[in-house]
């Protein structure tokens, strides 16, 4: 079932884990792959991380959940899911059918939640490794993000590495001021790669009814709009630590993913363009065999973080 | 379900009203696969702004591949579509979504207010393929006036419907609201399929519900995917859980949803 035309040239490696192209789809954006079965050939995808998986079920937040900006949408999903056990037995007989690494995005209210899942999914069949959402509020500390504090950054990763056999993501969160403490803490903390960014904080506004366009008031940035901003927290990344960096943020084009390889992430994640672009992540796998081949180059990893800062 | 991503050529678009458009274009896989209530997702432009597809239902289909679609210009994304020109390229994802469960044999009435008519037409035609007797069901259909109800009344009529109209400023039909043409009408239906302003449908459902008539209705939210990725698209269900619009809809009985 690999696609004939995927030879090494494309292949990178996150920690344990042998990507066959450096190309993901984000979580949350991809359902739980099924979703986009019969528009993409999933066989063809680096990997697929799957929405945020919980402990239990999430119901999620009201509606109006997402609106369109300028050039991106924002979203105040909740965090629907259908948590751990669920996601087992409903979903994973499809995803342990693909020949493609499957990522699993995990998420909780505290450390031992996090734990607690990450234990609970290590040794199920078809799990390639686990994304650490660490954007999320914990609750035994007033509700501040867990990937705001350094050292609850990292406590969350010893949490999740004690639990699992399985290669870690660490996902950070923009959302902070110094984005390099934050990656640093979670590489010290045992995390075999950082994928970022995660979506940025806004709002917006019905000027007419003067209410919030989200039910939740606030909501997640997402799509194009965020690209510059997640290529250069990427890059402060990359440069700053020695694991895998995996850059996330409006990615649509194979241009916009060779920005990020160029600023020293080994792999992409398509997120938003999914939505307006399903056949995205196959664009951007075919167009970076020409970008090799235009570059004169043999393979993906020679161009990993090869940004020329001298003028 | 199966859906498609067709890249589509542009047939015909014609301004019914002011504001109104009727587009049809070929789109032969999506066109095959159609069922009367799904939708489509389409991408109006190749840029970023607007970014998202925007969702439209179905509003004609023919075996010759052609879809047809009907559409009130409100925002950036539907004035954008009005001005796609014959043989322009328009990428579509569909059908998507459950549609109307086709009542074969006894007697339904189909209520559209507006553009909730859209999908109402193709249901209408479906329903033929049954062969019943289109003067035993009963159509009824506002809109704000003549202008943009007219035409659409005549889609129904060509079918053999009987159709009762009502407009919001008495230029054609009842001066007034639809769903007091319902009343006298439940009595003979066995069935009631609706689309159009919520506050609408929520009467219909009620005078459904209480006269103890199936009923249909399609609901509209916004929608970033279609296809139950997002999870963008969720309205309260009637057992307190979020249902999602793009995939356990936009088609659902009265009972299945909060009002
Ligand atoms: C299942 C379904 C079927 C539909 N069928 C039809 C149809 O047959 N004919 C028709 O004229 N309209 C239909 N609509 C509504 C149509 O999708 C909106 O009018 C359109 O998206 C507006 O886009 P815009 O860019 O012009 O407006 P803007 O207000 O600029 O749009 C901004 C954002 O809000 C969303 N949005 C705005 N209004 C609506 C709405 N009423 N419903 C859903 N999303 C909205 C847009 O998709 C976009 O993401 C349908 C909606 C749904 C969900
Ligand atoms: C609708 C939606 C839902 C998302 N859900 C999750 C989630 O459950 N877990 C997570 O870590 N990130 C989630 N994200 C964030 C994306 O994975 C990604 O980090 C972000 O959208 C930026 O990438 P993009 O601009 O390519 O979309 C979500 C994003 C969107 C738009
Ligand atoms: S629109 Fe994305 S899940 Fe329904």
């Amino acid at each position: 079932m690999v696609a004939a035309s995927d030879t090494k040239e494309l292949q990178v490696r996150i920690g344990s884990l042998t990507l066959r192209n450096p190309v993901m789809t984000a979580s949350g954006t991809f359902g739980y792959g099924r979703e986009f079965s019969n528009l993409v050939n999933l066989h063809r995808l680096g990997g697929i991380v799957v929405k945020g998986i919980s402990l239990l079920p999430r119901p999620g937040n009201p509606p109006p959940r997402i609106v369109e900006t300028a050039c991106g949408m924002l979203n105040a999903i909740g965090l629907e899911n259908v948590g751990v056990e669920r996601f087992i037995t409903e979903k994973m007989s499809f995803l342990k059918g693909l020949d493609t690494p499957v990522i699993v995005n995990i998420l909780g209210d505290s450390v031992e939640e996090y734990g607690e899942i990450a234990h609970r999914l290590d040794g199920v069949e078809g799990i390639s490794g686990l994304e650490v959402n660490i954007s999320c509020p914990n609750v035994k500390k007033g509700g501040v993000a867990f990937g705001t504090v350094p050292e609850m950054a990292a406590t969350v990763t010893g949490a999740v590495r004690q639990a699992t056999r399985l290669p870690i993501i660490i996902k950070l969160s923009p959302n902070v001021t110094d984005i390099v403490l934050m990656a640093r803490a979670v590489e010290e903390a045992g995390a075999d790669g950082i994928s970022l960014i995660n979506t940025l904080i806004g709002m917006a506004i019905d000027t007419k009814t003067r209410k919030p366009r989200l039910a939740n008031v606030i909501g997640g940035l997402s799509g194009p709009a965020i690209k510059p901003v997640a290529l250069r927290m990427v890059w402060q990344v990359a440069s700053a630590v020695s694991i895998p960096v995996i850059g996330i943020g409006g990615i649509t084009t194979v241009d916009d993913a060779m920005e990020f390889l160029l600023a020293g992430a080994t792999a992409i994640q398509v997120g938003t363009a999914n939505f307006y672009e399903p056949s995205a992540p196959e664009q951007i796998i075919q167009g970076m065999k020409e970008y090799l081949h235009q570059q004169g180059e043999h393979c993906i990893r020679d161009i990993i973080g090869t940004l020329q800062t001298g003028i | 379900m199966v859906e498609f991503q067709e890249k589509c050529r542009v047939a015909s678009i014609d301004q019914m009203a002011s504001d109104v458009y009727r587009l049809t274009v070929h789109a032969p896989l999506i066109a095959a696969a159609a069922h009367p209530g799904q939708f489509v997702m389409v991408r109006v432009a190749d840029r970023y702004d607007p970014l998202l597809r925007r969702p439209f239902s179905i509003h004609q289909q023919s075996s010759g591949g052609t879809l047809g679609l009907l559409f009130k210009t409100i925002g950036k994304g539907t004035n954008i579509l009005a001005a796609v020109t014959v043989g322009d390229s328009l990428d579509l994802i569909g059908p998507l979504g459950r549609g109307f469960d086709l009542e074969r044999e006894r007697p339904v009435c189909i209520i559209g207010g507006g553009m909730g008519i859209a999908p109402l037409c193709f249901l209408a035609r479906q329903l033929l393929l049954s062969d019943r007797q289109p003067e035993m069901d009963h159509v009824l259909l506002g809109a704000r006036n003549r202008e943009e109800l007219s035409p659409l009344v005549d889609d129904f009529i060509d079918l053999g419907y009987p159709v009762q109209t009502a407009t919001d400023d008495g230029s054609m039909g009842q001066h007034g609201y639809i769903p007091d043409l319902l009343d006298a009408v439940l009595p003979a239906v066995s069935r009631v399929y609706t689309c159009g302003p919520h506050p609408m449908m929520k009467i219909i459902v009620e005078k459904c519900r209480q006269a103890d008539v199936s009923c249909q209705v399609s609901l509209e939210t916004h929608m970033a995917c279609g296809l139950g990725a997002c999870l963008g698209c969720t309205v309260p269900g009637a057992d307190g859980k979020y249902v999602h619009v793009c995939r356990q809809g936009p088609v659902f009985y009265g009972g299945e949803v909060a009002w």
